[in-house]
């Protein structure tokens, strides 16, 4: 696989993206709501007497969303990444071009990758510096950095955001329209917000262990998914049988 | 040896066959048409030459590359410039932008990709738009672009799929006249159309495919071995005296329709002087002597007609 192709393929998707307002807001929406507005949340309750002991709880459940937050952040891109070059007839052209079923599928990658994961660590960052500020008073010390929020943008946003690229740009590769490849994409999810849910009720607890553990989980379910991506990726299939 | 070699090439999907068993071969710096009507298996046989969908049994080459070969397929794909059915630009890019794209994804080098964007662009009088989203172009504009896009890379085989469909008359006439400037520099060009005015103007051959490959010939000689080669003399009045005469020289088919006499003849320019004097020594006076040529149209339902 020449990287350089693939780089092709992500550098023209950058440029339609910026030129598709709807698909450019979808990857900010919620890292805004996240990053602004849940550390007033965690003002509020830091105000409250006696928060002291439920802060940090709060504050990790409410970080491991960037993990939701990553992979949410890719599936208006990755969605869009083939089922878009169906809709205008370009994927023709394009799989005529001396271009390798990887280096497109790297390339579509790559596009929905990169933003997603940038726009999920300036969130983080904006988060993590509205918390320290909001609750230094209250816990006599700065919440971050620490390990948690290391693991949980080094590695658990990083996993989950591949592993949303490489569901949608499958689901992509095998429907027919936009709308539905947002709506199945976003499917994945849902085993992510079930561990948050978990862990807000807690039948999970999100420290050092449990999420190395599912970052290894993620690892594995990560490279069964690259190889599901490019198994399923059929030029024949494709051609014939998209209407 | 030629530019396309294809050998008992068939497709099957499923239970229907697409194409059945296609053979011929398209010599470099030819223009090669394909007819046929919808459903004749002309999009299947170019998607297959190029490397886009696999073959079920025969074999093709172009260039003396194998289209069933992986390790060939990029090889193909690099030297063939194809302008789809659909145009499939991307309506957010700029013309520049889309041919820009095309041009890396084809490994041109920038300078020479520089210089052939700026080339096709202001050939086909997109110069001055070429900052303007393509969203905003008309069809024929588009499908200049698409027909630049194929070209960027300077492809040894240009394969086209119905390249005038949809155009007005004066977006039609531009691309047809590109085409024939791109034959006249000695392009290898393999065009699918049912545009049957445009494969005469254009094809040196052409074949009509409804699935099989029923013939396979210049436009002229096709019509010639449709039809035979008829002459038709016009006389001011047809006595059975002329009619006599004309019948002692044996023509393979004699037709009279009101004061003309069709002739179909196995060498027009050798035997059409000898029937003019005999008819003339009959007493007849002529009022002109020309080819009966019936045109493409005729002859490809004519060929078409036979299959039924």
């Amino acid at each position: 696989m020449r990287l350089s192709k693939a780089w092709t393929v992500a550098s023209k998707d950058f440029k339609t993206y910026t030129k598709k307002k709807s698909i450019l807001y979808s990857l900010f929406y919620f890292e805004v709501v996240v990053s602004i507005g849940l550390p007033f949340i965690i003002r509020f309750i830091a105000s409250k007497p006696g928060s002291v002991v439920a802060l940090p709880n709060l504050i990790d459940a409410f970080s491991f969303l960037f993990v939701i937050g990553a992979a949410l952040a890719p599936v208006g891109i990755a969605a869009y990444s083939l089922v878009g070059e169906k809709v205008q007839k370009s994927l023709e052209p394009l799989l005529a071009t001396p271009t390798t079923d990887e280096e497109i599928l790297a390339g579509k990658s790559i596009a929905a990758f990169l933003p997603a994961i940038f726009i999920n660590f300036m969130g983080a960052l904006i988060f993590t510096v509205l918390v320290d500020l909001f609750t230094y008073n209250t816990l006599n010390s700065l919440y971050y950095p620490n390990w948690e929020i290391a693991i949980i943008l080094f590695l658990l946003a990083p996993m989950a955001c591949l592993l949303s690229v490489g569901y949608n740009v499958l689901v992509s590769s095998r429907v027919s329209d936009v709308r539905t490849a947002q709506q199945l994409g976003t499917l994945i999810l849902l085993p992510l917000g079930a561990v948050y849910v978990l862990s807000e009720v807690n039948v999970l607890t999100l420290n050092t262990s449990s999420m190395l553990i599912m970052a290894a989980v993620l690892v594995v379910i990560d490279a069964v998914m690259f190889y599901l991506v490019k198994a399923t990726f059929q030029r024949e299939e494709i051609l014939t049988k998209w209407k | 040896m030629g530019m396309i070699e294809v050998k008992n090439l068939t497709k099957k999907f499923g239970d229907v066959t697409a194409v059945d068993g296609l053979t011929f071969n398209v010599a470099e710096g030819e223009v090669f048409g394909l007819l046929g009507p919808n459903g004749a298996g002309k999009t299947t046989t170019i998607r297959m030459l190029c490397c886009l969908i696999s073959s079920t049994s025969g074999e093709a080459q172009i260039a003396g590359y194998s289209i069933g070969n992986d390790a060939d397929s990029l090889a193909i794909r690099k030297m063939i410039g194809l302008v789809a059915d659909n145009v499939g630009l991307y309506e957010e890019l700029t013309a520049y932008e889309n041919l820009d794209y095309y041009g890396k994804l084809y490994e041109c080098p920038e300078g020479e990709r520089k210089e052939r964007i700026e080339y096709f662009l202001k050939m086909l009088d997109l110069w001055e738009e070429r900052d303007q989203p393509v969203s905003d172009f008309s069809k024929g504009m588009k499908q200049k672009v698409a027909i630049a896009r194929a070209l960027i890379h300077d492809p040894r085989l240009l394969v086209m799929d119905e390249p005038t469909a949809n155009l007005d008359p004066e977006a039609s006439r531009v691309v047809r006249e590109f085409i024939l400037k791109l034959k006249k520099e000695g392009k290898t060009i393999l065009l699918n159309t049912h545009n049957l005015d445009e494969a005469q103007r254009i094809c040196d051959r052409i074949g009509i495919l409804k699935t099989k490959l029923l013939t396979v010939n210049t436009p002229d000689e096709l019509e010639k071995s449709v039809w035979g080669t008829k002459s038709v003399i016009q006389v001011e009045s047809i006595s059975p005296r002329i009619l006599t005469a004309v019948m002692e020289l044996k023509p393979k088919d004699l037709r009279v329709e009101e004061n003309r006499i069709i002739l179909t003849l196995a060498d027009p320019q050798a035997e059409n002087p000898d029937f003019v004097q005999a008819i003339v020594s009959a007493g007849g006076r002529i009022q002109f002597v020309t080819q009966l040529n019936p045109g493409l149209e005729e002859t490809y339902l004519k060929v078409i007609e036979e299959t039924k």
